[in-house]
């Protein structure tokens, strides 16, 4: 079991080692580098050598990367180009807000499409189903910036109930932020609680047809028992990794959501760091996205095999 | 997925297995408007510059911002252009990027994936943590990456979406080839001595083919969505292009006034997706694949 989680961990490691390449030799590859890009038309002469020599460009791709790789390691990425600060004091703040409204969302969406699920997976093809399975195919597939519009133009704009775009200073407490974040909140949770819902009732339909719960009928068990005692331990098991990758697309995939309602987030530093060519930034929000969704991704694996004795044992023996 | 029987009027079963296929998806409702919708887009896109009652980048200072009316149907933007022209054009900028986007990402995401489960070893576990390396950087980052430093045009785009989009569809394809490989017929194959290349296209691809379709079909609208929100972002496809993404960008400033300039690409994009979405779920139902426990990636 150590042995297993040491290798998961390994892998992920990899994974991540293989990641800061494609960033940096990508940043190497495509044309320009951060200060031809960084200073445009400026980019000859005395400005480009200074800058050069303060980014140390000068010196062989590889020794870079070590260098920049092995600072990465000690949790230290580097000065950004635009604001000339500490990547770190720009991502701190970032991450605070993204954290609050990634967690916000899915302490409202988990619950919720557990919820929905059951009752669509039970009600299957009954008008419960029907409805509720029409609602979440359209809110997981209309785009995140279309509902988020239509939440402003709809909440905001004709009703007047709340604010349309999110005005807070990067640095703002935390009581602050919650008042500001419930149109984010319901248009990332919108998508999300649509995609885990679906997972939850094909995984109850699954499980509803399998012969132990067959059994449990013909045994007479009454039938809300059997759905919480036989049922739903089971269906829910394979929905953790679903809910995993879930949770690293919000953390990624908010880049637009955030645009929208202008969330001060690590989703809109992506969009601000590239417009401003701003690459030392770009390859930090690369490493640390990429480490959230190994990250979360290991700890789902983690999750069901402690929780599932019988793929423990698959596991081992394979 | 079953074998395909090898007959002796392969063509004219080719046709009856697709129209067979296609009238699978039209028996239930929602695969009929799925393909109803989808029909519509692609025929209006075709059709969309004979029809097109205005000229999609003519600006004009008098024609700001009117609500929808007899001449314009759907209103004018704030730059006096007529919102309908933009709207039934953007769909044609959609459909072609993300259609060649797609293709693309079939052919190398397919190709690789074949050849990986085909070879195994070591090749095989290097391509498949390249692939996992990727998959684990949001695409939206790495999309911007490259648009930012190569430039917006649709030659950068498509090929940059198709590659994007395809290597979700390796692990696919690897996967069906790997349930295939052990059958018997591949093991006779070889007995038979069939070349690797003849193997390949004979007896592997029309057994994973439909896997890798089903996984394309549902990359597109995945790929539509991408498309849509890089424009959005201002990533995409450069003004004065009509596209859906980049008109809802630039009505969004101005709806508390003047929301029919950014209702219609709303309606045309969320349209298309779903119809995609709803085409793709019963695609994949008429050839026996359940893809309701795919996560969003």
């Amino acid at each position: 079991m150590l042995l297993l989680i040491l290798k998961r961990i390994g892998l992920g490691l990899i994974t991540l080692f293989i990641v800061s390449l494609i960033t940096f030799v990508g940043v190497e590859v495509l044309p320009g580098d951060a200060c031809t890009t960084y200073l445009e038309r400026e980019a000859y002469g005395s400005a480009l050598d200074a800058c050069i020599k303060r980014l140390g460009l000068d010196v062989p791709a590889y020794e870079r990367y070590l260098d920049w790789a092995s600072n990465v390691v000690r949790g230290d990425f580097g000065y950004s180009l635009s604001g000339e600060m500490p990547i770190n004091e720009v991502l701190g703040p970032r991450v605070k807000n993204s954290l609050v409204l990634a967690s916000v969302s899915i302490l409202i969406g988990i619950p919720l499409a557990i919820v929905l699920g059951i009752i669509t997976a039970l009600w299957r093809d009954k008008l419960p189903d029907i409805m509720i399975s029409t609602i979440t195919i359209f809110s997981m597939t209309i785009p995140e910036f279309i509902s988020a519009t239509l939440l402003i133009l709809i909440v905001a704009i004709w009703l007047g109930w709340l604010p349309g775009i999110v005005i807070i200073p990067s640095d703002a407490t935390f009581y602050e932020l919650l008042s500001n974040i419930i149109l984010p909140v319901v248009a990332i949770s919108m998508i999300m609680t649509a995609h885990m819902a679906r997972m939850v009732r094909s995984s109850v339909i699954q499980v509803m047809a399998s012969d132990y719960v067959q059994m449990a009928i013909l045994k007479g068990v009454p039938y809300w028992k059997m759905v919480f005692r036989h049922v739903l331990p089971n269906a829910l098991l394979p929905a953790i990794n679903v809910v995993a990758l879930t949770i690293a697309w919000l953390l990624g995939g908010v880049v637009v959501t955030e645009v929208v309602f202008n969330y001060p987030g690590l989703g809109r530093l992506v969009i601000e760091s590239i417009s401003n060519r701003d690459l030392p930034v770009v390859q930090a929000l690369a490493i640390i996205l990429a480490s959230i969704y190994v990250g979360i991704n290991l700890i789902a694996d983690l999750m069901t095999l402690m929780l599932n004795p019988r793929l423990k044992s698959l596991q081992i023996r394979k | 997925m079953q074998s395909n029987l090898i007959s002796e009027d392969k063509q004219k079963n080719k046709l009856e297995k697709t129209f067979e296929i296609l009238k699978t998806m039209a028996s239930k409702p929602s695969g009929l408007i799925g393909l109803t919708i989808v029909l519509f887009h692609v025929v209006l896109a075709l059709i969309s510059p004979y029809i097109a009652p205005y000229d999609y980048k003519a600006i004009s200072p008098n024609t700001m911002l009117l609500a929808p009316s007899a001449e314009h149907w759907f209103g004018t933007d704030s730059l006096g252009r007529d919102v309908f022209t933009r709207t039934i054009l953007g769909g044609r900028t959609a459909l072609t990027v993300t259609f060649f986007g797609s293709l693309i990402a079939l052919l190398w995401g397919g190709l690789l994936g074949i050849f990986c489960g085909l070879v195994g070893g070591k090749i095989d576990d290097v391509v498949m943590r390249v692939v996992d390396a990727f998959l684990s950087i949001p695409w939206i980052l790495a999309m911007l990456l490259i648009v930012s430093l190569l430039g917006t045009s649709t030659e950068v785009l498509i090929p940059a979406l198709g590659f994007f989009y395809g290597k979700g569809i390796v692990r696919v394809a690897r996967a069906a080839t790997h349930d295939v490989i052990a059958k018997d017929f591949i093991v006779s194959a070889r007995a038979r001595g069939h070349s690797n290349m003849s193997i390949i296209w004979n007896e592997i691809i029309p057994n994973v083919r439909d896997a890798i379709l089903v996984e394309g079909a549902m990359r597109w609208s995945w790929m539509l969505l991408g498309f849509s929100s890089l424009s959005f972002l201002g990533f995409g496809v450069s003004p004065p292009t009509p596209d859906w993404g980049l008109m809802i960008s630039n009505a969004r400033g101005l709806m508390s006034f003047a929301y029919w300039s950014v209702i219609a690409p709303i309606v045309g994009l969320s349209s298309l997706i779903i119809g995609i979405n709803l085409t793709a779920d019963a695609f994949a139902k008429a050839l026996g694949i359940d893809r309701s426990t795919k996560a969003p990636v």
